[in-house]
């Protein structure tokens, strides 16, 4: 159970020191950092409290704490792909938009320049 | 090309590599209907169909990246919308659509005063579609289901040989589906009470390259479709009820329930 909490926790912090390198890189944008981030300090923090994680598994009736650990975890990490499934569809209607009006004001364009010309 | 007369009509031709079919469509639908602007809408091709379709005749709207059919259909109808066409009537860029039925479906638009008018693969038998009998399963299920939705039958529910007038145009060019749009635009048609008519039409075989729609995407094909019927006919329960709480809310009575 220790070593589990310890290889938890060893990830969590991989997962920050990772994020946060790759902001400073500009790789990922600091407002779409903030899930990854709150994440894995909510992950590496529930590593280090084994009374918390004790107390959530009796919470929840489960058998063992190393399936409330895997549970937490798995269910942390649903919410950040679904809030980046969220980012991702606005993104893709956005652009499409905007590839449908770039592709008529081009049209209208070319449209003009051949008139005038 | 300025829509200056009223009822003027223009053709949209979406395509994605179809070099060597789309030539043949352009100059066809020149053809039969003469003088009536054809608006190819290239979906990012890799290909030469953009310059095949201009030495054609036809206008390109060229998508600066590839959108799907959906998208490229999309941007036709917002096109045709800004430029104030009143009617537009969609054609694939395959060569399987007939421009000699072009007349006929908008004859239909005008008479029937429908929005939206199909041209239907009647007159042919399933076994003789290109697609052969995958294709005539699916269009049967998506029969089934549409009956209920629609609230009368659709022949060809699949079919992309599509006429649109203004209030569609209207209503497409801010909601319409992308993947795989002939049977959710349907839905979206029936969330605005607006009506669609069908026309028998004569389909051929592609006259070259591949169909987007294999046999190993068709099941994919079914289950995009149907969850995309599904979302439809939610947001349109979801608007219903939202239209009648606010009725509620301005008469002061409650919703009872």
């Amino acid at each position: 159970m220790d070593r589990l909490l310890l290889v938890s926790a060893g990830v969590s912090l991989l997962l920050l020191v990772m994020v946060l390198i790759s902001v400073r890189r500009s790789h990922i944008r600091v407002e779409y950092s903030v899930t990854w981030l709150l994440a894995a300090a909510v992950m590496l923090a529930l590593s280090l409290a084994r009374p918390v994680v004790e107390y959530i598994r009796g919470l929840l009736g489960l058998p063992d704490t190393p399936l409330a650990v895997f549970l937490l975890g798995s269910a942390l990490f649903l919410i950040v792909f679904f809030r980046f499934t969220l980012i991702i569809s606005r993104l893709r209607d956005d652009n499409i938009a905007l590839a449908q009006r770039m592709a008529i004001l081009e049209y209208r364009l070319h449209a003009l320049t051949h008139h005038e010309s | 090309m300025q829509a200056h007369e009223p009822g003027s009509l223009l053709v949209i031709v979406p395509a994605y590599n179809e070099q060597g079919a789309v030539g043949e469509v352009v100059r066809e639908v020149a053809r039969h209907v003469p003088g009536v602007p054809v608006l190819v809408i290239d979906d990012c091709s890799k290909d030469s169909t953009v310059a095949v379709a201009r030495a054609a005749g036809a206008r390109i709207l060229p998508l600066p990246h590839h959108l799907g059919l959906g998208g490229a259909v999309q941007a036709g109808y917002k096109l045709a919308f800004a430029l104030g066409f009143e009617y537009v009537i969609r054609v694939d860029g395959d060569g399987q659509h007939d421009a000699r039925d072009i007349p006929r479906i908008l004859d239909k638009l005008k008479e029937s005063g429908a929005e939206m008018v199909i041209g239907a693969r009647m007159d042919v038998e399933p076994d003789e579609w290109h697609t052969g009998r995958l294709r005539a399963l699916g269009t049967r299920f998506f029969r089934m289901v549409l009956r209920p939705i629609l609230g009368k039958s659709v022949h060809d529910p699949t079919s992309g040989f599509v006429g649109v007038n203004r209030r569609a145009l209207s209503l497409f060019s801010s909601s319409f589906p992308l993947e795989y749009p002939e049977i959710e635009a349907l839905v979206v048609l029936q969330r605005r009470r607006f009506r669609f008519e069908e026309v028998p039409c004569r389909m051929r075989p592609r006259k070259a390259g591949r169909s987007s729609i294999t046999a190993l995407k068709s099941l994919s094909y079914i289950a995009h479709v149907l969850l995309g019927v599904f979302v439809n006919i939610l947001r349109y329960d979801g608007r219903w009820r939202r239209r009648r709480q606010s009725r509620s809310a301005r008469s002061g009575t409650g919703d009872g329930g």
